[in-house]
Formats: structure tokens, C-alpha cells, sequence
């Protein structure tokens, strides 16, 4: 038996190839099955339009995007991972959105030497403690988003904040976010059943009776459209704060159903489609030439994905294998960003300005989150001081 | 907390009471009469809120809509039961649950290539949208009481088709005795389509009430399927007036639950344990209480007695 | 004995078999590396799935709820490893015992079931499991956690590496041979007779005197160790534990994979899982729309391939038999 074992990984030794930098191969997962999928098409659509942006090349080499989906699901996503990473070799793997996703795929790139690119999920631990030499993170880290808007809430002259998000890991995090930074008093709390519960009359109820002067909440995905329906007719008149929710995925279908009392509330983000600088005006106009809709932030995130690879690859003069040369390249970065200015802290998670948003009807009739004034900058996240690599 | 609050969250349990009642009066039907257990009862719940938000985007009425969608839930219904399911009632439960979960999975991707991922939601029906004050000074939403006013309409409706007509004993009949009922010159399987075609429609109905409420949604139909197996579990199988009963009971411990378990909790433990404990309880208080009644009275609360 | 054997070999359906398990043990020397951990995973499932074939297709008991022994076991495994135990001595164990204990419990009450309401209470347990370990912040809820390294075996003289690959891959094929061995002995013995009669006719075991309770009762707490072995395989295949391992489609799959490689059939789980993960790569690879084909497929199969993979070689076999003259009837069974 053990001589067999040796003489499989000597088979396994020859048919290793070496890869000829002739091409980058990324790997790109993201969600195209489940609740996950209209994100997943979008950071899809955003990255092909970068890729035809920059005419498919990185430099001199020719770039190959694998896309690969996670189902929503981290033991699939993890395969899926394993997949890009053992089979189709590729150089770099970039995608998640989903923090249990790529916290669970995670090790399956790094172990193998290679770098790690999140253009959504920003989970605390790969921030802190878990933090690594070869993973980047261009979006958020997760405490950020929410803390940001703690910060907006407290500007509105928000007294008692009343708080209603899913009881799971990430619903928690954005609530200990908020809090965080918020400094008046917590009217209620509730931590409703994720994903089963589609019903809120019975938060909205107890939330209208403890007289709020704010309401956050936190429903990422379908739930959104249900909940920003339902806070409409239960005609609270509790100002709306709310964190990935209300996104250019949503919009569109609360548009559509008409969903009014979603206009005049407020989110906070990184970036906006009428962020006004080169790069995004023309993010922004392309996406909706082909797609008829503004893109999000997801898809405004992955569209800096390619770029930021872009910029380290034209850094390293094509020399992609030399991952320490990559790296270096990645953390002096210096890209055409749609966010305008963009830097990595010490944790290779963004140091950026966040901004209060408001949903508003733009020229052309659609709805859409503007900027209504910066809220923080140039403030790295709370973990980077435990990172340590 | 007033007298008014309170009342007001025991509407919201007999408003999701309803909505689960809705769906599981189909499946302890088609479960009591037919024993076919019917995963995909689940997936007419979702097609049939699809449906009533297409037609009510094109005709820009919900009520028409409505009118629409529920002969296209019915259509879908019976095609499914002739195509696929009517080979299965001979079958036991276990290639039944395996079967028409194959179907969920084809029903979610169909819905998700023709409707695309993002799902639907439509403008509230303007008739509806007012809120009426009861006596008591409970002000509540129009619409929720009409959720509420339809499954008592729906409850007695079933009540007397089942229990005072001719072919309501023919449906009993076929329970009890399938072979004595079709040797006696009456046609089975037109009778099983029938029920099938009633719960379908039923089914569709609760899709189409959520609609204005929730939007539509792919995976809508699993969420609440589970709850209405537990339902009719609880109820007893075959049982409707089991189904109602359980169907409130369920709905009011989830609304109860939610709006005073935590502050139930505080009594007994610090205020971070009781919030982390309060919603992981009320996910479970349903599966609880069944466990409970599985384990010290199988046949549920109220067997139908004909069997 | 020897020529019963020998008569099993020289069949379609043993030639087959011994192919594949041929297969499987020299996979290294043509599978790649990715390929090495599909079929790890896919043996791990299939350990689970034997387990449950031996109270759903010996015993007739269909548990819609058996994910909740991969998730005891895979989550004690991660408590270990949370706080810095990685002995496989310690670890393995525990967490077997561990899934041995909640199947008692759950047994105990869910046996006085049956047919459907069985089916629904073994899914409420392993739905408020599913909630339990959701809530717990220190495993991090939804998230999950990862673990750092799998479990070690250090023999002083002999380490086995669990991390290298291929040791993890032929630890999880032997455990595989081990656990159909097991299965091969347990249900041809006196106490498999119980069993399967308690399936088939349960009120003439009872009138012949047999109390089938306690005899169905050790073959669910059997089934759950296991499972349970499968679940701390599980957690040191993926370095990974999340509440997913939990859900009920966790469950309903491994009633699939059962069925669909035939319910009380030896080989069966082996086939149905292998098929089942096979297709779902495959139909993924063409497709996200995969679901589209594998709903309809589902159906299909319980239409029309009532005894499974196994069962359908079987058949193949006996029409063959028949038509040159050989061997008599019947549904001739390596297992039964």
C-alpha cells in the first residue's frame, strides 16, 4: 500500500503542468441557483463589462474568467472553490458574497499559495484573527456598512432607534454594528426567524407602539421587496433606515409594485451610482445601455475586482506566478476605482469613505439611491488592529 | 402594553393562521382521502401567487387577477395530477415525499427561467388599503382581516361540501372504502382529481392573499409547507376541522410568541441569554409541540372519526 | 459457501461490484486531485446513506431526519477542535457516542410512530437540532466554523497524516468496507430477521412473541453512530462545520441516494450516492438549470426503478439467467 501511495503522487508530480503566463486564469464564484442568483447574475453582467472594458487584457496576457456558483450554500460553494483551484488551475479566485461562503472556501485558496480576492463578504474574522497575507477584500467589512449608518442615525438627531433584523449570524453582526455607533437609545429589539419568517405585522406592530423616531432593518435578498411592502402598509410613519436592503436589485421591483414609502429612506454605502468621477459615470452608463437598469453595488464592486487584478498584474509586468510580487502590487495599489480614491489598510480590507444615501426618482422617471453627504472616511475598520499576518 | 396591543397580536396569529389554513386544508384533504402526501403542494402556493401578479400587472386590478390566476392554478393542478402524481396514490409514502419533492425542484427552476431569480411584487390593492378601528380601540389593516374573513368563508365552505352534500359523501366514502365506492358505478379517479383540482385552487388562493402582502418569490412554498405539515400532523390527518384549529393555534403561538417571548424569558434568565434564547425557542416552539403530541397522541387532536 | 460466492462474482450485477470497488481503490492513479475529493466526499455520503439503509430499507423506518447524527457528530468534532483537542482518540469517540446518545432519545420517543407521522416527527427533532446549533453565537451561528487541521492519529512508532490527501481518501474507503461488512453481517443474523420482519409484518412478529421495540430501537441507535462516523468525516473532509449539515434537504438527500440506488441493497447507498453526486456534477456542468433535469429524474425514478440500481442489475442479471437455462427463480440477494 505505501509504495502505491508513492508511486500515485509521483503520477500526480508528472502531470502537474507548469502554467505559461500567457493567459490569467481567474476563478470567479458567486451565486447563480437559489435566493442568491439575481446578485449573482449582476456581479456576473459587471464583470463581463469590465472585461470588454479593458478588451480582455491584462497587460499582455489574455484573461479567462471561470465563473463558478455557489448555490448559496457554503459546502457548495467550498467545492466550488476546489473545483477552480485543483482542476481548472486558476491563478487568482475572486467572487462571494456570502461571508459563511467564503469563510468556508477560504483555506481551500490560501493553502495552496494562491490570492484570495472577496468582492462582497467581508466577515470579521478574515478582517482580525484569521486575517492573511494573500486575501484582499474590495468591498466592506460588514460591521462598516452598519456602523456608518449608526453614525448617519445619530446625525438625523434619531433619539430612540427601534431595530428589527433575522436571527443569524449576519443579521447579528449588522445589528451589533449599528449599535456600535449609535449613540441614543434602543426603543426594541427583534430577531425574527431567518428565513422562514416573511411576516412582520407582528414586529411592526410592537414598533408603532414603542413610538421610534427610527427604524432600522437589515433583509437582504427577496425578503427586502416583502418587508419594505409590509412597513408600507402598516403606515408606522417611522423614518426608514436600512442596511442591504434597499440596493439597484430591489429598486426595481419595488418600482414596479409601487412601493412608495421605500422613497426618502436612507442606507449607507461605499458608493453610489452617481458618484461623480470618470471611471463610474462610465460603470454606470454602459451597465444600463446594456442591462436597462442602474447596476449595484454588487456589481459596482465586482467591476473593481477585475480592475484592481488588472493593475497588479500590469505592476508585476505579466510575471503573475510571483505571488509576493503580486501582493506587494495589490497592497500599493492603484486603480481606477468607481469609488474614486481607493486604498487597502493594514488588513488588506478597504480604508474608504462611506456615504448617507437617500432613494429618490432620478431624471429619466427611475428610482434610485443618491448621495446625500459623506458620513466617514479614511477610518480602517475595527479588526485591523488585531491582524497580524 | 395595553389591552389594545395585545389584541392587536392576536389578530396577526389568526391572520397567519388563516394563510397556513388556507394551504393545509388542501393537504389534509388530498393526505385524509387520497393518503398521498403532496410535497409539491408547496410549489402551487408559489405558482399561484406568480400567477395572480402577472395577470394583475397586465389587467392592473388585483381582484382580476385573481379571477385569472385561479383557473391557471387549476389548470396546472390537474395537469400535474394526470401527468405525474395519479400514478402514485398506489404508492406508499416514501416514493410519494421523494416523487414530488423531484417536482418542487423542477417547479422552482421553471419559475425562476420564466419569472427570473429576483421574483414579484405588486402595487397594494388601493380597496384594501385603509385600516379599521374595532371595537376596543384596536385599529387593524383592512386587508388582514379579509385574509382573516376568508378562511372562516373557506373553513365552513369545506364544511358543508364535505360533511352535508351528496358528493361530499362520495369524498368520505372514498376514504373509507376506495374499491365498495367505484363498484358501486361511481368513478374514482375523476373523484381524486376533483379533490386534487379543490386543494390546487386553495392552495393557489393562500399564494395569491400573501401576494399583496409579500410579493412572490421562488422557495416561498417550502417555507410555509413544513408548517402545514405540521399542521395537519397536529390536527390529525384528514381531519378539517383538525386543520383549522391547529392552523390558529399555530398561527397564534408564532405571533404570540415573537411579540412576548423574550419579555417571558427576562423573568427567568439575564437579558442577553434570553435574547439569543427567544428566537431559537419560537423557531422551535412548533416543532416542539408536535413532537409533544406525536409522542403522547399520535392520531393528533381531532382524528376525523370515519376511519 | 465458496460457490455461492463464486456464482455472485459471475454475474453482471458482481462484476459490477467488484469493478467498481476496484475502481475506487486504485483511484489515485488516474483521478486528479479534485477528483480525489469528489469521491471521498461521495464515500462519506455513502457511509451515511448505508446507515440509513439500514433502518429505512431493512426496517422500514424512514427517517426524514438523519442529517441530525452527520450534524451531532461533525459539531463535536468542531467543539474539540475549538478548543485546541485534534486526538482522534478523543475526538472520534466522543462523537460517536454522542450520536449514539441523541438517537437513543430520539428513537425512543419516534419509534411509538409510524408510516407518515414517523416520517414528520424524526424531521421535527432534526429541525429543532437544525435551530439549536443556528443559535449558538460561539459556533458562530449560520456562519459556521472552520477547523484548522483534521484529526491526528500519532501511534508514536506510525503517524497517520488525515491532511495528506490520499491517507484521508483510503481511511474513508476502508471505513466504507468496514461499514458494509457490518451491514452484511448484522442484517443476515438473527436479529436482522427481526428486523426485517418487523418491516414486512410486524403484528405476526408480535403474535410469534418477538417485541420488535427494542430490536428496531438498536437498529436506529446503530444507524445513528454510524451516521455519526460519517459526520465526523464529514468535518474533517470540509475543515468546515455549519448548521447546513443539518437541513432537511441534507436528510431528503440521503433518502434519495438510498432509493435510488435500492432500498435494502448491500450496495445500494454505494451506487445511489455515486450516481446521485456524479449526475449533479455533471447536469451542473451543462447547466445552472440542472435542477430542471433532476427534478423530472427523481420522479422518474420512483415511477419506474422501483428496486434501485442495484436492483435493476439484479433483474438483468435473472433475465439473463433465464434465458440460458441457468440458476433457478427468485430475486437472489447478496444481502438477503
Amino acid at each position: 500500500m505505501k509504495k502505491g501511495l508513492l508511486a500515485a503522487a509521483a503520477m500526480c508530480a508528472m502531470f502537474a503542468t507548469p502554467t505559461f503566463a500567457e493567459t490569467i486564469k481567474i476563478g470567479f464564484v458567486t451565486s447563480f441557483t437559489g435566493p442568491g442568483a439575481a446578485i449573482g447574475n449582476d456581479m456576473k453582467n459587471a464583470v463581463e463589462l469590465a472585461l470588454s472594458h479593458i478588451g480582455n487584457k491584462m497587460g499582455d496576457l489574455d484573461v479567462e474568467v471561470i465563473f463558478a456558483d455557489d448555490g448559496v450554500n457554503p459546502e457548495k460553494g467550498k467545492q466550488a472553490t476546489e473545483q477552480l483551484v485543483l482542476q481548472d488551475e486558476v491563478d487568482i479566485v475572486a467572487g462571494y458574497i456570502w461571508s459563511n461562503v467564503l469563510l468556508a472556501s477560504a483555506d481551500t485558496v490560501l493553502d495552496e499559495g494562491k490570492i484570495l480576492i472577496s468582492s462582497n463578504a467581508g466577515p470579521s474574522q478574515l478582517a482580525g484573527e484569521r486575517c492573511h497575507e494573500n486575501f484582499f477584500n474590495v468591498s466592506f467589512q460588514n460591521n462598516q456598512a452598519t456602523g456608518a449608518l449608526g453614525l448617519t442615525i445619530n446625525r438625523d438627531g434619531v433619539e430612540d432607534l427601534y431595530i428589527i433584523a433575522p436571527d443569524y449570524a449576519a443579521g447579528r453582526n449588522m445589528v451589533s454594528g449599528v449599535e456600535g455607533t449609535f449613540t441614543g437609545n434602543v426603543a426594541g429589539r427583534d430577531m425574527t426567524v431567518w428565513p422562514t419568517q416573511v411576516d412582520w405585522a407582528t414586529e411592526l406592530t410592537s414598533a408603532k407602539a414603542a413610538t421610534p423616531d427610527g427604524l432600522f432593518i437589515f433583509y437582504p435578498g427577496p425578503a427586502g421587496p416583502a418587508f419594505i411592502s409590509q412597513y408600507q402598509q402598516a403606515n408606522t410613519g417611522i423614518p426608514l433606515y436600512s442596511a442591504f436592503t434597499v440596493d439597484g436589485l430591489s429598486l426595481p421591483v419595488l418600482q414596479s409594485a409601487g412601493a412608495e414609502g421605500v422613497l426618502g429612506s436612507f442606507n449607507t454605502m461605499h458608493w453610489s451610482p452617481d458618484l461623480d468621477n470618470a471611471q463610474n459615470v462610465n460603470f454606470v452608463t454602459d451597465f444600463q445601455a446594456a442591462h436597462s437598469s442602474y447596476p449595484s453595488f454588487y456589481a459596482a464592486q465586482s467591476y473593481d475586482t477585475i480592475f484592481m487584478i488588472k493593475a497588479a498584474v500590469e505592476a508585476v509586468g505579466g510575471n503573475i506566478d510571483d505571488v509576493d510580487a503580486m501582493r506587494a502590487a495589490m497592497e500599493a495599489t492603484d486603480f481606477p476605482s468607481v469609488r474614486g480614491e481607493f486604498r487597502f489598510g493594514s488588513n488588506h480590507f478597504p480604508v474608504e469613505t462611506w456615504y448617507k444615501r437617500e432613494v429618490v426618482i432620478d431624471a429619466a422617471g427611475n428610482w434610485v439611491n443618491n448621495i446625500v453627504e459623506p458620513v466617514l472616511s479614511d477610518t480602517p475598520d475595527s479588526f485591523a488592529a488585531s491582524c497580524t499576518f | 402594553m395595553n389591552t389594545a396591543l395585545v389584541m392587536e397580536h392576536v389578530l396577526n396569529g389568526f391572520q397567519l393562521g388563516m394563510l397556513l389554513f388556507l394551504l393545509a386544508a388542501g393537504l389534509t384533504l388530498i393526505l385524509g382521502i387520497m393518503d398521498f402526501v403532496n410535497l409539491a403542494h408547496g410549489s402551487l402556493y408559489m405558482v399561484g401567487a406568480f400567477f395572480a401578479a402577472t395577470f394583475t400587472k397586465l389587467t392592473g386590478n388585483f381582484g382580476l387577477g385573481i379571477l385569472l390566476a385561479v383557473p391557471a392554478v387549476l389548470l396546472v393542478g390537474l395537469v400535474v395530477e394526470i401527468v405525474a402524481l395519479r400514478t402514485l396514490y398506489a404508492r406508499n409514502h416514501l416514493d410519494q415525499v421523494l416523487a414530488t419533492f423531484g417536482l418542487v425542484l423542477f417547479f422552482n427552476e421553471l419559475v425562476q427561467i420564466i419569472w427570473g431569480p429576483q421574483g414579484l411584487v405588486i402595487p397594494f390593492p388601493s380597496a384594501f388599503d385603509f385600516t379599521v378601528t374595532l371595537p376596543g380601540g384596536i385599529t387593524y389593516p383592512a386587508y388582514r382581516l379579509l385574509i382573516i374573513g376568508m378562511g372562516f368563508v373557506v373553513a365552513f365552505g369545506l364544511y358543508l361540501l364535505v360533511g352535508r352534500t351528496r358528493l361530499g359523501m362520495l369524498i368520505r366514502a372514498g376514504a373509507s372504502n376506495r374499491d365498495m365506492v367505484g363498484a358501486l358505478g361511481v368513478d374514482i379517479k375523476l373523484l381524486f382529481t376533483f379533490v386534487f383540482g379543490i386543494g390546487a385552487v386553495l392552495a393557489g388562493l393562500a399564494g395569491m392573499l400573501y401576494l399583496p402582502i409579500g410579493g412572490a418569490y421562488i422557495g416561498m412554498g417550502e417555507l410555509i409547507l413544513i408548517n402545514a405539515l405540521v399542521v395537519i400532523v397536529i390536527g390529525g390527518i384528514g381531519s378539517i376541522r383538525g386543520a383549522f384549529i391547529a392552523s390558529i393555534i399555530m398561527g397564534l403561538i408564532d405571533a404570540l410568541g415573537r411579540a412576548f417571548l423574550e419579555d417571558f424569558l427576562n423573568f427567568f434568565m439575564t437579558e442577553g441569554a434570553a435574547e439569543t434564547a427567544g428566537p431559537a425557542l419560537s423557531a422551535m416552539s412548533v416543532y416542539i409541540l408536535m413532537a409533544a403530541i406525536l409522542v403522547f397522541r399520535p392520531q393528533g387532536l381531532f382524528p376525523p372519526r370515519s376511519r | 459457501m465458496m460457490a455461492g460466492i463464486m456464482r455472485h462474482i459471475v454475474s453482471v450485477r458482481g462484476i459490477v461490484i467488484v469493478a467498481l470497488l476496484l475502481y475506487l481503490l486504485f483511484l489515485p492513479y488516474y483521478a486528479s486531485a479534485f477528483y480525489i475529493n469528489v469521491f471521498t466526499r461521495i464515500l462519506i455520503w455513502a457511509i451515511a446513506g448505508i446507515s440509513l439503509n439500514l433502518i429505512l430499507g431493512y426496517g422500514g423506518m424512514i427517517s426524514f431526519g438523519h442529517a441530525a447524527y452527520l450534524g451531532v457528530a461533525a459539531y463535536t468534532v468542531l467543539a474539540f477542535a475549538e478548543q485546541g483537542i485534534y486526538l482522534g482518540w478523543v475526538q472520534w469517540p466522543v462523537a460517536i457516542i454522542l450520536a449514539g446518545v441523541v438517537s437513543a432519545f430520539i428513537g425512543t420517543l419516534c419509534l411509538r410512530t409510524r408510516g407518515l407521522h414517523f416520517i414528520m416527527i424524526t424531521l421535527a427533532f432534526t429541525q429543532m437540532l437544525f435551530f439549536f446549533f443556528r443559535s449558538l453565537d460561539r459556533f458562530r451561528g449560520d456562519d459556521g466554523l472552520r477547523i484548522k487541521k483534521r484529526s491526528e492519529f500519532d501511534f508514536g512508532w506510525f503517524e497517520l497524516d488525515l491532511m495528506d490527501r490520499l491517507t484521508f481518501y483510503y481511511l474513508v474507503f476502508a471505513i466504507l468496507l468496514v461499514a458494509l461488512l457490518f451491514v452484511f453481517r448484522l442484517v443476515n443474523s438473527r436479529f436482522g430477521a427481526v428486523l426485517r420482519g418487523s418491516m414486512s409484518n410486524d403484528v405476526r412478529m408480535q403474535a410469534i412473541g418477538v417485541s420488535t421495540y427494542g430490536y428496531r430501537l438498536t437498529a436506529f441507535v446503530i444507524a445513528g453512530m454510524m451516521c455519526g462516523v460519517a459526520g465526523l468525516l464529514m468535518a474533517n473532509m470540509e475543515r468546515f462545520v455549519s448548521p447546513a449539515v443539518l437541513s432537511w434537504t441534507v436528510s431528503g438527500d440521503l433518502i434519495f441516494i438510498v432509493v435510488l440506488g435500492g432500498s435494502g441493497r448491500l450496495f445500494g447507498p454505494v451506487f445511489g450516492a455515486l450516481v446521485f453526486f456524479l449526475l449533479i456534477e455533471f447536469l451542473g456542468d451543462i447547466t445552472i438549470h440542472w435542477q430542471l433535469i433532476m427534478g423530472p429524474f427523481l420522479v422518474l425514478v420512483v415511477l419506474f426503478a422501483r428496486t434501485g440500481i442495484d436492483g435493476a442489475l439484479n433483474g438483468l442479471d435473472h433475465k439473463l439467467r433465464v434465458r440460458f437455462g441457468r440458476g433457478q427463480s427468485g430475486d437472489e440477494e447478496m444481502s438477503s
